[in-house]
């Protein structure tokens, strides 16, 4: 053909869309990235197949309800985790009922009564450092002061206890997590829009009736996700305890006792068996039980964090 | 209300939608309302504000503030942009005590008492002079307790159903929630939550309305049925409405306020009041040149 085919706009169009096909660079970063998540990956998941793999045959041949409901013993055949079962939850009610009535009451305060000056900041700061102080210096706290005073005031316990029970364990993890609550419940009651706090006052609601009524009830389920966290915190924490004087853990007391000689006596917690148990030379422990007492602690521990996202999810509010 | 009063400012309203360009339909509208709210000259002061200026912290927002609202009367606040009109509304109802760092100077009267004065509660006088907000801020509640909520922290004993029903009522929304006011308030579009936050303030019978654009966040439909309750509510209520639409100002109100941005010498800018007059003659002929100059678009 003799004339020249004039291209139309379409093909003009067409031809500078048309994108480059391949950027070298461009496949190699993103292979990159996917390899370190992938490396991530791999290191979870080969440390929990390595704990599954030593607590299998602990599991197989006794069956998780026996091993969790045995007692402490040193006997490798028998020793179960029920006692550092139940010292863990007794330890978790004893946080709970400290740390979350001081700390929510704190948290409100800050967030809603206290004038926005430096003062206020300098204290929100350091909350905020206290959260970041290691736990082993909470420890060194509770035994220089808990144990003593809870001896003092009279729940020292018998004997050789003199202050290192639980009811000191739970103490200490109260001011251990005591930061971290007032942290995620300042951070739930900011999260409520001011709209609301507005509405409120604008009918003619006290700042109390405006917190009773409508902060703190928007702000719960936030602040419920965060706490149930905190509990999983000190369930799993181990340093404070071991200073604190639960290291030899093999003992509480008989299922006969009362509640105050419960909480007053000898006891131990689940992170402090799998520490102990860990470096008993006895056969089977090493390898075998304290594997088997992780993945109980983990259980507990996964449990506890998908329920908050549970409730999250549940309760999450569109505004 | 019978259905003859309540009739009429909706005609108006569609003669406003209706009229094109929007200038003839402005005219026409403020002509009506000059007609329509003659103020009597023995109009009843509820607000009298002398000598008001509002800082917060080392800004000051607005200056030298002198103005008075009558009773039953709908007053508009306009103006550009950080002119302080939002500022000297929360005076009224002391909202500006919410914000740690402002500070009031001069005097609000209402009915002649100080709202500033020693013995005065905040608390009792937002129970008073309710406010809706610009953005619809219904209690993430149900629509009943979104209502019960004032009358119940009031100490009310009486018929609670009652109350509910009347303000639903009054704020014409009870037809479309009827037959739902357990179901959250959440769920009604922007209009009806707007509705819902009227509702809310009168449902503690108070004297004065304050509105911080509340239609700002609405379509025009749900605007024109605001604009309409405001009308019928300005028998029982006197009304103060901050508002950057001039022909809402134009279309609603009784008397207009005129507010500016005054930069001074040192760049600080402070809000200040031009003038206010009867809103026809705001919209026609008014006594500034700045005003003039706003109202025809020519600034702001």
């Amino acid at each position: 053909m003799a004339a020249r085919t004039v291209p139309t706009t379409t093909e003009l169009v067409r031809q500078s869309l048309r994108g480059r096909r391949f950027s070298p660079g461009g496949v190699v970063f993103e292979l990159g990235l996917l390899l370190m998540l992938l490396l991530a990956l791999l290191i979870l998941v080969t440390l929990l197949a390595d704990i599954l793999a030593g607590a299998l045959p602990v599991f197989r041949e006794r069956g998780v309800v026996d091993f969790v409901t045995s007692p402490l013993s040193l006997n490798g055949e028998t020793a179960g985790v029920s006692s550092a079962i139940m010292g863990s939850v007794a330890l978790t009610v004893i946080v709970a009922l400290v740390s979350f009535p001081i700390g929510i009451g704190a948290a409100v305060y800050l967030e809603e009564y206290a004038p926005d000056n430096r003062v206020t900041r300098f204290i929100d700061t350091n909350i905020r450092n206290l959260a970041g102080v290691p736990s082993i210096v909470y420890g060194l706290l509770g035994l220089a002061v808990v144990v003593g005073l809870v001896d003092v005031i009279g729940l020292g316990g018998p004997g050789t206890t003199s202050g290192r029970n639980v009811v000191t364990a739970g103490l200490t993890m109260s001011i251990l997590v005591l930061p971290i609550v007032i942290i995620t419940a300042a951070e739930a009651l900011r999260a409520v829009p001011s709209a609301i706090r507005e509405a409120g006052f604008g009918v003619g609601a006290t700042r109390w009736e405006v917190i009773r009524h409508h902060v703190l009830p928007s702000a719960a389920p936030g602040i419920l996700t965060g706490t149930i966290l905190t509990l999983a915190r000190a369930f799993g924490e181990t340093a404070p305890l071991l200073l604190i004087g639960v290291a030899t853990g093999f003992f509480s007391a008989g299922a006969g006792a009362s509640v105050v000689d419960q909480l007053t006596g000898k006891y131990t917690a689940l992170p402090v068996v799998v520490f102990s148990w860990s470096r008993q030379p006895t056969e089977g422990f090493q390898d075998h039980l304290a594997p088997a007492a992780i993945v109980v602690l983990l259980a507990v521990l996964f449990t506890a964090n998908a329920a908050a996202i549970l409730l999250r999810n549940r309760y999450e509010r569109k505004w | 209300m019978d259905r003859a009063t309540s009739a009429e400012p909706v005609a108006d309203h569609e003669g406003v939608v209706a009229a094109a360009p929007a200038r003839n339909g402005l005219t026409r509208r403020v002509e009506l309302r000059e007609r329509a709210a003659a103020a009597p000259a023995d109009r009843e002061v509820v607000f009298d504000v002398s000598d008001l200026s509002v800082w917060y912290g080392s800004f000051r927002a607005i200056r030298d503030i002198e103005l008075t609202v009558g009773k039953h009367e709908i007053t508009a606040f306009i103006g550009p942009s950080g002119c302080g009109k939002s500022t000297l509304l929360r005076c009224f109802n002391r909202m500006n005590d919410l914000i740690d760092t402002a500070r009031v100077e001069g005097s609000v009267r209402y009915h002649g008492v100080d709202l500033y004065g020693d013995d005065v509660d905040p608390v009792e006088v937002r129970r008073r002079i309710g406010m809706v907000f610009q953005k619809p801020n219904p209690f993430p509640k149900s629509i009943y307790d979104n209502i019960a909520f004032g009358p119940k922290i009031a100490g009310y004993e009486g018929d609670m159903d009652d109350i509910v029903e009347r303000s639903l009522r009054r704020a014409a929304l009870w037809d479309e929630v009827e037959d739902k006011l357990k179901d959250s308030a959440l769920a009604l579009s922007g209009g009806q939550q707007q509705r819902l936050c009227i509702a809310r303030a009168i449902a503690t019978d108070p004297d004065v309305l304050l509105m911080d654009e509340p239609a700002s966040a609405l379509d025009p439909i749900a605007t024109l049925r605001i604009e309409e309750l405001m009308y019928e509510l300005k028998e029982d209520y006197t009304i103060v409405i901050v508002t950057h639409n001039m022909q809402q100002a134009a279309r609603v109100s009784d008397r207009t306020a005129f507010f500016t941005v005054d930069v001074g010498d040192d760049g600080q800018r402070t809000g200040v009041l031009v003038e206010l007059d009867e809103t026809g003659k705001i919209f026609t002929n008014p006594n500034q040149r700045q005003t003039e100059d706003y109202i025809t678009g020519r600034f702001g």
